[in-house]
C-alpha cells in the first residue's frame, strides 16, 4: 500500500456495536479495535462503558468525543441518582446522552447505543446516532461494521429470546461484522444487564464462530450459524 | 479530523491572522518551522510497577535540533509522562498539569493518582480539539496500583499493559507484541523497553540518539537518564575543544542549564 501511516489522525473507532433486548434484560456487544487512520492504535479497547450500575453505553465514532460524552453523562447521572434516591431509569440516561449529542451536533461525531435494565420498564435499548436522535428499539446496531448486519438481523432476530440465545446472537453478529469490516476487529466483548445485575464476558479471536481462512465452501453462510460450533483450533 | 464548524468558536485559539500569514507566504516569506519530537516513546506495566522509555532526538523539519533532549517529563513524585508531537506543546501541557497536581496534593493532603493526571490532560486536550499536538504516554504507581495510559491529541485515552507512541511507535510496538508477557521482572522489563526504543531509534528517521528509561514502583522511582548511548560520535577529537592559541581566556564560568530541587526530608504523604 502506498498510503503513509498518519499517526496524528484523530483516534476513531471503526467499530461494530450492538444492543439487543431479550426476555428479562439486554445484551450489549462490541468489537475492540480503535484505529488512527490505518494503524490499529488499540486492539483490545473496551467500547462498552458504564454509566450507572444498571445502564451501559456502547461507543462508536470519534474516540475522544464518545469518551467525553460518556464522562459527562456519568457525572450527571450520578448527581441525578443522589437527588432521586433510587437508580436512574434507562430512559433518563438515554435522554441525557441525546441532549448532549443533539445540542453539540456541530462539534461531535459519535454514535451511541444506550442499554440497561430498570424496574419500571425492564430491559430497554435506545439508539442515539450521529445527529442526536433518540429512538427506542428492540435491537440496535451501529458503527461501520453494522452495514453488514442489517440483513443478518432481519433474518435472525426474533422476539422473546432467552439470555443465552441473545448473547449467542450478539456474538455471532459481531464476528460476522469483524470478518467483513476492516475497521472492526480484535476481541468480542459482551455485557448482559438484567434484574440480577451485570455480567461482562470476553471472547478472544480464537473462540469466535467465524474464521475466514478456516471456512469451507457452503451453500449459505447461515448454515454454519445453524450448525454446532466448530472445535477449537 | 474534526468536523467544520458553522458557528464562530467560543474561546480557544484565534485563527484571525491565518489569512495574513497565507498572504505573506505567497509573497515569499518563509514561515518558521516548529520543533517536533519525531520520537519513539513507550511504556509497559511489569510486576512491581511501570517502566517508561523514550529516545532523545528533537527534529525541526529534516534537521536534528537537539541530540539529547528529555522526553520523559515529571508530573508528580510517583507519576511520569513521555511526550511525542510538538515539543512546546508536550512541555507546556505536562508542566501545566504537573503544577495543577501539586496544588491538588496540597489541597487534599494525599499522593496524586494517575487517573487525576489523566483526566486533567484529556480535558485540556479535548478542549483544544487536537490543535495542541501532544501525544502522551502517562505512567505511574499510586495507592490503587500501577497504571499506564496513552493520551492522543484529540483527547481520547486508552488504558493498556504496554503502549507505544510517536513516529517510531510501529517499530517499538512490533517488539512489544512479540516479547511482552505479564509479570515481567524489573530487569526483563527494562531490557524489553530498551529493545523497543532501539527499534525506533534505528528504524525510524524521526527518532535517534540515546535511550532514557524511568522505572516507577510503589514508593520509589528511578529516572535513568541516558541509560543507553548506542550512537556515540564516531570521530570525536580526543583532545576535545581548544581555543586557538592567539585567544586569551579571561574567565571560565559554567552554568548548569536546569537545576532540579529534590525534597529529601519531610513527611511521606499517606493515603
Amino acid at each position: 500500500m502506498d498510503q503513509k501511516v498518519d499517526l496524528s489522525a484523530p483516534h476513531s473507532m471503526g467499530t461494530t456495536i450492538i444492543g439487543v433486548t431479550y426476555n428479562g434484560g439486554v445484551v450489549l456487544g462490541a468489537d475492540s479495535r480503535t484505529s488512527t487512520g490505518v494503524y490499529v492504535a488499540n486492539r483490545a479497547s473496551d467500547k462498552i462503558t458504564q454509566l450507572t450500575d444498571n445502564v451501559y453505553v456502547c461507543r462508536s465514532g470519534s474516540a475522544a468525543d464518545s469518551q467525553v460524552v460518556s464522562d459527562y453523562v456519568r457525572y450527571f447521572l450520578h448527581q441525578h441518582t443522589i437527588q432521586l434516591g433510587q437508580p436512574a431509569t434507562v430512559k433518563v440516561a438515554a435522554n441525557l446522552v441525546r441532549l448532549l449529542s443533539y445540542n453539540n451536533k456541530n462539534f461531535l461525531e459519535t454514535g451511541l447505543i444506550v442499554g440497561g435494565w430498570d424496574k419500571y420498564e425492564g430491559g430497554q435499548i435506545f439508539g442515539v446516532p450521529l445527529g442526536g436522535t433518540i429512538v427506542q428499539q428492540p435491537f440496535a446496531i451501529g458503527g461501520s461494521g453494522s452495514s453488514y448486519l442489517y440483513g443478518f438481523f432481519d433474518q435472525a432476530w426474533k422476539e422473546g429470546m432467552t439470555k443465552d440465545e441473545a448473547e449467542d446472537l450478539v456474538k455471532k453478529a459481531v464476528s460476522l461484522a469483524i470478518a467483513r469490516d476492516g475497521a472492526s476487529g480484535g476481541v468480542v466483548r459482551t455485557v448482559i444487564i438484567n434484574s440480577e445485575g451485570v455480567t461482562r464476558n470476553f471472547y478472544p479471536g480464537d473462540q469466535l464462530p467465524i474464521w475466514h481462512e478456516e471456512m469451507e465452501p457452503h451453500n449459505s453462510l447461515l448454515d454454519i450459524l445453524g450448525a454446532p460450533e466448530p472445535m477449537s483450533m | 479530523m474534526s468536523p467544520s464548524l458553522d458557528l464562530p468558536p467560543k474561546g480557544g485559539f484565534s485563527f484571525d491572522l491565518c489569512r495574513r500569514n497565507a498572504m505573506l507566504e505567497n509573497k515569499g516569506l518563509k514561515a518558521p518551522t516548529f520543533l517536533k519530537t519525531g520520537t519513539t516513546i513507550v511504556g509497559l506495566v511489569f510486576q512491581d510497577g511501570v517502566i517508561l522509555g523514550a529516545d532523545t532526538r528533537a527534529t525541526e523539519g529534516p534537521i536534528v535540533a537537539d541530540k539529547n533532549c528529555e522526553k520523559i517529563h515529571y508530573m508528580a513524585p510517583n507519576i511520569y509522562c513521555c511526550g511525542a508531537g510538538t515539543a512546546a506543546d508536550t512541555e507546556a501541557v505536562t508542566d501545566m498539569v504537573s503544577s495543577q497536581l501539586q496544588l491538588h496534593r496540597y489541597h487534599t493532603g494525599r499522593e496524586s493518582r494517575v487517573v487525576t493526571a489523566l483526566t486533567l490532560l484529556k480535558r485540556h486536550l479535548f478542549n483544544y480539539q487536537g490543535h495542541v499536538s501532544a501525544a502522551l504516554v502517562l505512567g505511574g504507581v499510586d495507592i490503587t496500583g500501577p497504571h499506564l495510559h496513552t493520551i492522543y491529541p484529540h483527547g481520547s485515552t486508552d488504558t493498556l499493559p504496554f503502549a507505544t507512541m510517536g513516529s517510531g511507535s510501529l517499530a517499538a510496538m512490533s517488539v512489544f507484541e512479540s516479547k511482552y508477557k505479564e509479570s515481567l521482572s524489573r530487569d526483563e522489563g527494562i531490557k524489553l523497553v530498551v529493545e523497543a526504543i532501539c527499534a525506533g531509534i534505528f528504524n525510524d528517521l524521526g527518532s535517534g540518539s540515546n535511550v532514557d528509561v524511568c522505572v516507577i514502583t510503589k514508593g520509589h522511582k528511578e529516572y535513568l537518564r541516558n541509560y543507553l548511548l548506542p550512537n556515540p560520535r564516531t570521530y570525536a577529537n580526543p583532545k576535545g575543544f581548544e581555543f586557538p592559541k592567539k585567544i586569551e581566556v579571561l574567565l571560565t564560568k559554567i552554568t548548569p542549564l536546569k537545576e532540579k530541587v529534590e525534597v529529601i526530608e519531610g513527611d511521606a504523604m499517606e493515603e
